[in-house]
């Protein structure tokens, strides 16, 4: 009896243990394919960027090509062209984040209210976030913005003002109006889904205090959607950095490098110029640029996920 | 409370009000591809006239190449969210309901990995495509797509597995379950529109990119935004024929759209906002 109670304690663990080690080895096969495929196509590619901004590497000229150190570096950083679209890119960023968060929760707390037909309204407010950037691009160029052919010329010339070659005379506020009418129906979405989960009670309770409705849009909506602002601040400046085919389907960077931002510095740099260890350098910025947003904004969906594991 | 009536119904005109104007650049592209060329393209605009369907035949005929586009468009769309949802589902699986410690981290490294610019990894891509022939190449452009939309993916397949109960998947396992068949026959039934609605996602968000379509295609595997943005130096010769093949890209996104806004905001904000 006792013998056999031995062997069960010490056969019972060891079991156990070859059986949590075989788990771990599924679950870790099952995420391998995931995480395999993201490194080599997103890390393995940005080591590389890393290392040809090192190198001298044209494609046009490879007899030159071999380990230039930070010669790209210090070439991109006397670059005119390239503060110009370092400059170009935070004045898109910067512009379109305040008009499209701005507009964004004016739109979110008029759309919250109840109204005819604020299903379809709320829906025709949100499609141009569906429409393609290339579209969207080719739309405003071509069908709005013309300065003979386009709708604003023709509203122009019917009040008697002189028709704006808008993309030749204000390029960087027309590229602007075009990211604000895509993401602004982005910001509107978010901010809407979370004033519907701003709770009820709260609302009534407040009411029930004689709030105006200044105060309550002040003490009790702004600080609830406080995290969703934070979000779509976030994300927004994310995408906007990556602004791209609404340049190149309208301005293509022009006129002169009025509107070239770094993607399509980068870009022209690659395709004009084939010059990949400038482009690289180029590149570098961009991506470090990206992480000072991305950062942050990774901070706060880990620290969600630790709040969603605790409740 | 008259005055209050009035403010609301003012507010109600007013949301109205912008929600035309809003609409109204898509309206108009709608109207101009029901016009000829020649009604398209005025110094004043055509409001009134007669709709034809000339445009759109024109968009849709054989030599247009339309179909090629459209093919390729849907062809990597469907191609790279089907990969993605085959790698992401057996990682957030594991993540999901067989965490350990390293679980959050790589939650969180998959995540991140949205956030790296294009541009940042977009000129090796180009060089090593174009060394291995993937450049041009539907199956080069799908990968790339997966590749975008992989953390997307796998946060929303992960944040729907985390709605189903654990104690469900702990009674399959006690009744001898192997893991691979708790996901079969218990998870992925539960998880069914969750994953649905991801998938739909994945194929817009890869339907409507362009970036990488411009920089790593140029005739065979060119997908429809590639085909829309060559309309781009036609001063005024094919507006009707733009505005056709435009309506015909965008109008199912759109459409489609509509119908998964919350999913969209679930998934670009990675659960922040529900």
């Amino acid at each position: 009896m006792k013998a056999i109670s031995r062997t069960a304690s010490t056969t019972a663990p060891s079991a156990e243990e070859a059986g949590a080690r075989s788990f771990a080895r599924t679950t870790r096969l099952l995420m391998a394919p995931a995480v395999i495929f993201l490194l080599i196509w997103m890390l393995v590619p940005l080591a590389m960027t890393i290392y040809y901004s090192f190198q001298q590497y044209n494609l046009i000229m490879p007899m030159y090509n071999g380990f230039a150190g930070l010669t790209n570096f210090t070439i991109l950083l006397s670059d005119p062209t390239f503060w110009k679209s370092l400059a170009n890119t935070l004045i898109i960023v910067a512009a379109s984040l305040v008009i499209t968060v701005c507009l964004g929760l004016a739109l979110a707390l008029l759309f919250n209210r109840t109204f005819v037909g604020r299903g379809v309204a709320r829906t025709l407010a949100v499609a141009p976030f569906f429409v393609m950037p290339v579209v969207t691009g080719l739309i405003w160029k071509n069908m709005l913005f013309h300065p003979v052919y386009g709708l604003f010329a023709w509203v122009a010339r019917q009040l008697g003002l002189e028709p704006i070659d808008w993309l030749a005379h204000y390029p960087m506020l027309s590229v602007i109006i075009m990211i604000t009418w895509e993401w602004t129906p982005f910001a509107l979405l978010v901010l809407l889904t979370g004033l519907q989960s701003l709770p009820e009670d709260q609302i009534e309770a407040a009411k029930l205090d004689g709030a105006s409705a200044w105060q309550e849009f002040r003490h009790i909506v702004i600080p609830h959607l406080g995290q969703v602002l934070y979000v779509v601040v976030m994300l927004e400046s994310i995408f906007f950095l990556t602004s791209f085919a609404e340049i190149y389907t309208t301005t293509g960077g022009g006129p002169g490098t009025a509107t070239t931002n770094l993607p399509y510095y980068i870009f022209q740099t690659v395709f004009q110029q084939n010059d990949i260890g400038i482009a690289s350098a180029a590149a570098i910025g961009a991506v470090i640029l990206a992480n000072i947003f991305a950062i942050m904004l990774i901070r706060f969906i880990a620290g969600n996920l630790n709040a969603g594991a605790a409740r | 409370m008259n005055s209050n009536r009035f403010t609301n119904g003012a507010l109600g005109v007013l949301a109205w009000g912008v929600a035309l104007l809003i609409f109204f650049p898509i309206l108009w592209l709608l109207l101009t591809s029901f016009k000829t060329e020649q009604q398209a393209f005025t110094v004043v605009p055509n409001f009134f006239f007669s709709p034809t369907l000339e445009s759109f035949k024109m968009a849709l005929a054989q030599g247009s190449g339309y179909w090629h586009y459209a093919w390729n468009s849907a062809l990597t769309a469907v191609a790279s969210t089907v990969i993605g949802l085959a790698l992401a589902v057996p990682a957030a699986y594991a993540m999901a309901f067989y965490p350990n410690k390293r679980t959050d981290f790589l939650l969180v490294w998959m995540v991140s990995t949205k956030f790296i610019p294009a541009v940042g990894v977009l000129i090796p891509i180009y060089l090593v495509y174009s060394a291995v022939g993937l450049l041009d190449n539907a199956l080069g452009l799908t990968l790339l797509f997966t590749a975008m939309n992989l953390p997307i993916i796998v946060w929303m397949v992960y944040s729907y597995f985390r709605d189903i109960p654990k104690d469900i998947v702990e009674a399959a396992d006690i009744d001898g379950a192997s893991i691979m068949q708790t996901l079969f026959k218990v998870v992925l039934p539960l998880a069914l529109p969750g994953l649905a609605s991801t998938g739909l996602l994945a194929l817009i968000l890869a339907w409507n990119e362009s970036f990488w379509s411009i920089t790593m295609t140029d005739h065979s595997a060119a997908t429809l935004a590639v085909y829309i943005a060559s309309f781009k130096s036609a001063e005024g010769l094919f507006w009707a024929k733009m505005s056709a093949a435009s309506v015909l890209a965008i109008a199912p996104i759109i459409v489609l759209g509509w119908f998964t806004q919350r999913q969209m905001v679930r998934g670009l904000t990675f659960g922040a906002v529900k």
